[in-house]
């Protein structure tokens, strides 16, 4: 079999280890790479200092790698190659023979040769491990240094000022940026990124770094115009060079400045060796972008099966935030072609700097620079990619709207090949494939497609296109809840809300039609509660609700409930578990821990729940709501109480969100979970809602799930005080619950808003809709109304009635029959019934 | 013959929802909804999908004008008329001839 050996685990080495294993060509794999983990997100590395751990940033581990076959080494850098042999030789002297060898080692940050730059507090940004170096001189330090004011340079300065240190950035240049940057938006990324709080030193060469012995500073810096800057630790982040050392031994051509030289095939000199990503030098320029590099990967695994694509360079065009602004480059950013003409718009006030590089003709985009505001860079990206004509006033595609309406680019203006989605390369073709195939719901055709589930930046223009061909195939989606009411769950909320409808029937009669179902029924009971907490076995809701619901306890397959009592923040005591032991006894009822860290009691009959309940509201249990669409627990961990590594509270936090929003009724269940610490051990970002202790505070991560279709919580905010957790919590729940679709789950609830995780902070953090008060009260009225639902049941003997098994007899129902199992009770499968049936009778 | 028994009083009955009733061992889901012409329905207990005696115990409501009970087990909707499942018209249960009669409800086997 072909022997493969792929020197480099990083993100392009690991793509192309998927797309080998893919792919129909036979082969045998081996991997070996130089850090001691296996591939990590490199882009996102500066969510480790938000809350973010090695394993969150994993791409894959050591134990994946096995389940697909591949052989591979961490942690034993290869030292050289023996192209005679066709061999190469790792650190530690083991070798690997190859058929085919993939260099895809990457590149390392560069340090200026300045003298002193090997100092302590001298660390560069680049690795997990050197995150681990930078925390570590952080602890000892007020002032941390950024040498570097490019897209790296920034990225570190970020995680800089997030481990709370004074942030000053270091760049040569006279501006930052500067290759992505004309000078006017440079300017202006300077004024926003000043105005955060980092402070910015352009055109400055640095001589030397000396120890700092007068002041109370470790380092003082001293630059060639005379200044100098006194600090703690400084980062190198100015830029990368390729790892082409190996190449360079063993005699493979490499570019004069650094770079394996490549074709279009992604060979080097030797036809037998591969190089890919930041180590490659294509057509004399590196591309030190992820999604070029995947591309080359792509490349060079077809190289070994029959259908050959080739490399043809790629765009450069990026659009990221950084330190929490939005940059956006697209092309050419300075205007180098002769005769283009560019346009620019900048607002001071605002912050806002656009700028348009237009062909000499004015028909066609060459480049585009935004930095505070980059809601039109996909539009433009467009415009840039597929050689779309501008129209004649080509400013209106950058003014502000009220100075007159943009010309949106139509959908269908794009050609099929246009690439919508550059994180997961997804073509409009492919999206109209899936639409073709039956998916037409945004969700579904992300799910299919991967379309807008990386960085999400192409979420309207997806949607764009997804309304343009619904409209071109004449199909609307008809949203309606049922047969009853022509409206979504969101409109009826809203109609509910604004007219102050109390009831269904009320609802029904001003705008609905027939009886009500099944659908309607329980989905409009939810908005009543939500709205205005009633007791839900109420005459007038009754009818509405499930049985779950209509019984207070879940409903099992023979017919039976099982009855879960709130353990808030899984913390119980000595005397209630004793409690939990003995009405299980009483009433032969299974035990389970559930994964909520509670205590589930099943087989419950029906005209039992009221006396079960009556003991365990007696020694101070309430209701669960295990039952409801509604909160159900908030797990947590030990957390600083006892844990080595707490850092804050968890369990008093988990107690406390629990007790604030225990019978909160929500289109689909939620669940949240606190973790004292980064080890997250409560899990937190797998739920709805979820919250990790830092040493400031805590991170709030939303819209996480585990369940049938998991998803990681996306990080939402960062080092907040107690207060303000719950104030965003508030509105958060609120949020959802005004506008999800029924038994719609947060994470596929966002994936469906238009704007996603942006518009979501925008809105809850930001109140871009000036809403935050309103939901924040409306949450303080359900807080406020609160009441166990079981303890108003079993106050009163009208609602009781509910709870017999028969309206005109003591007798029980024959049909439930138990075995034992495992020293528990169990349902008696249907043949064990018959069985024991057969001896009684 | 069908035998009439009287099962229970109007005001054992819950509006817009069910009960259960055992009669003769029979186990007869009881609706009962005020604004209908007539306002009583009873049909067997039993769930022939979901295998349990849950019928009593689900939302009532229309599918099509048809009224019916969805079950609270896995939701297939039973015509309270006809007995029939809407889902799987093979499958129905059975119905039973039910008035009220001076406050009293009077069912017959």
């Amino acid at each position: 079999m072909l022997k493969v050996v792929i020197v480099g685990n990083g993100m392009v080495g690991h793509h192309y280890v998927e797309q080998l294993v893919a792919s129909p060509v036979e082969a045998e794999i081996t991997v070996i790479g130089g850090e001691t983990r296996p591939a990590y997100d490199r882009v996102h590395l500066s969510e480790f200092f938000a809350g973010r751990s090695p394993e969150d940033l994993a791409l894959t581990t050591r134990e994946h790698y096995i389940e697909i076959g591949v052989e591979a080494h961490f942690g034993d850098p290869v030292v050289s190659i023996d192209r005679d042999n066709k061999t190469v030789i790792t650190e530690t002297g083991r070798s690997f023979g190859y058929d085919k060898l993939v260099l895809a080692t990457g590149s390392y940050p560069f340090v200026p040769p300045v003298p002193g730059n090997d100092q302590d507090p001298c660390v560069v940004y680049r690795t997990i491990d050197d995150l681990g170096a930078i925390k570590a001189q952080a602890n000892e330090a007020r002032v941390g240094v950024v040498v570097g004011g490019g897209l790296l340079g920034l990225e570190a300065a970020n995680a800089v000022q997030n481990l709370g240190l004074e942030t000053h950035v270091v760049e040569f240049a006279p501006g930052l940026m500067g290759v992505q940057l004309d000078a006017g938006g440079s300017a202006m990324l300077r004024r926003k990124i000043e105005a955060l709080g980092v402070t910015v030193h352009t055109s400055k060469a640095t001589e030397v770094i000396e120890s700092n012995t007068a002041g109370d500073t470790r380092l003082l810096m001293k630059f060639a115009d005379g200044g100098s800057l006194a600090t703690d630790m400084i980062v190198f982040s100015a830029g990368i060079r390729p790892y082409d050392q190996l190449a360079r031994d063993c005699g493979l051509t490499v570019g004069e400045r650094g770079g394996i030289e490549v074709d279009y095939h992604c060979k080097t000199s030797d036809s037998d060796i591969f190089a890919i990503g930041e180590c490659a030098l294509f057509g004399g320029r590196i591309f030190g972008l992820v999604a070029p590099g995947y591309r080359m990967a792509e490349a060079a695994v077809s190289q070994l099966g029959s259908d050959k694509q080739s490399f043809q360079g790629a765009d450069m065009s990026t659009k990221l935030k950084l330190l929490g602004v939005d940059v956006g480059s697209i092309g050419d950013a300075h205007g180098r072609d002769e005769g283009a003409i560019a346009y620019t718009f900048s607002d001071e006030r605002i912050e806002v700097y656009k700028r348009l590089i237009v062909s000499k003709d004015g028909k066609s985009l060459l480049g585009a620079v935004l930095v505070g505001d980059c809601s039109d860079y996909d539009t433009l990206l467009q415009y840039y990619l597929n050689g779309i004509e501008l129209p004649a006033d080509p400013e209106t595609l950058i003014l502000p709207y009220n100075a007159g309406e943009a010309p949106t680019l139509g959908a269908a203006a794009l050609p099929v090949t246009a690439i919508i989605c550059s994180c997961h390369n997804v073509s409009k073709g492919d999206i109209v494939d899936s639409m073709d195939a039956g998916f037409y719901s945004l969700g579904e055709i992300k799910t299919e497609t991967k379309a807008s589930t990386g960085c999400g930046g192409c979420a309207a223009l997806l949607k764009n296109i997804v309304d343009e061909e619904m409209a071109s195939r004449g199909l609307e989606v008809d949203t309606s809840i049922c047969e009853h009411f022509a409206y979504t769950r969101q409109e009826l909320f809203h109609l509910i809300k604004v007219d102050s409808i109390k009831t269904f029937d009320e609802l029904l009669e001003k705008y609905g039609k027939g009886r009500g179902c099944d659908v309607c029924k329980p989905a409009v009971g939810s908005i009543l509660a939500s709205l205005w907490n009633d007791y839900v076995l109420e005459e007038k809701h009754v009818g509405l609700q499930d049985t779950n619901d209509t019984f207070l306890a879940n409903m099992q397959k023979n017919g039976t409930y099982s009855v879960v009592p709130r353990i808030a923040g899984g913390e119980i005591t000595p005397d209630k578990l004793i409690v939990l032991g003995e009405v299980a006894k009483k009433y032969n009822l299974y035990t389970k821990i559930t994964g909520g860290q509670r205590i589930d009691l099943f087989g419950a009959r029906v005209q039992h729940l009221p006396s079960i309940w009556k003991e365990l509201v007696e020694a101070g249990f309430e209701t669960g709501h295990a039952y409801g669409k509604a909160l159900r627990t908030v797990k947590s961990c030990v957390g600083s109480t006892w844990c080595r590594y707490g850092v804050q509270d968890s369990v008093a936090m988990a107690l406390y969100i629990e007790n604030r929003y225990k019978g909160l009724r929500s289109p689909h269940k939620l669940k949240s979970a606190v973790s004292g610490c980064t080890r997250e051990c409560a899990e937190a970002q797998s739920k709805d809602f979820g919250v990790i202790a830092t040493e400031n505070g805590w991170n709030l991560f939303v819209c996480g799930n585990g369940g049938m279709k998991p998803r990681h919580a996306d990080l939402f905010a960062t080092d907040l005080d107690d207060e303000t957790l719950i104030k965003t919590i508030d509105r958060f729940l609120m949020f959802y619950v005004r506008t999800a679709d029924r038994l719609q789950r947060t994470s596929v609830w966002m994936e469906n808003l238009e704007g996603g995780l942006d518009y979501l902070k925008q809105v809850i953090i930001e109140d871009s809709l000036g809403i935050a008060a309103e939901l924040e009260q409306q949450m303080n009225n359900i807080v406020g109304t609160y009441q166990c639902e079981w303890k108003t049941t079993i106050e009163d003997p009208e609602r009781m009635k509910r709870f017999v098994q028969f309206v005109n007899t003591d007798a029980e129902d024959e049909h439930i029959v138990f075995v034992q199992e495992r020293g528990q009770p169990r349902p008696a499968t249907e043949q064990e019934r018959l069985q024991l049936l057969d001896k009684s009778a | 013959m069908s035998q009439a028994t009287t099962i229970c009083e109007q005001q054992d009955l819950i509006i817009n929802s069910g009960i259960c009733a055992n009669v003769e061992g029979q186990q007869i889901a009881l609706f009962y909804l005020p604004k209908e012409t007539p306002q009583l329905y009873a049909i067997g207990n039993w769930d022939p999908i979901g295998k349990a005696n849950v019928l009593s115990r689900g939302i009532v409501g229309d599918i099509n004008q048809r009224l019916v009970v969805a079950s609270p087990l896995y939701k297939q909707h039973f015509d309270l008329v006809t007995g029939e499942c809407l889902e799987d018209s093979a499958c129905t249960v059975p119905v039973y001839a039910v008035e009220l009669v001076d406050n009293k409800v009077i069912l017959s086997l």
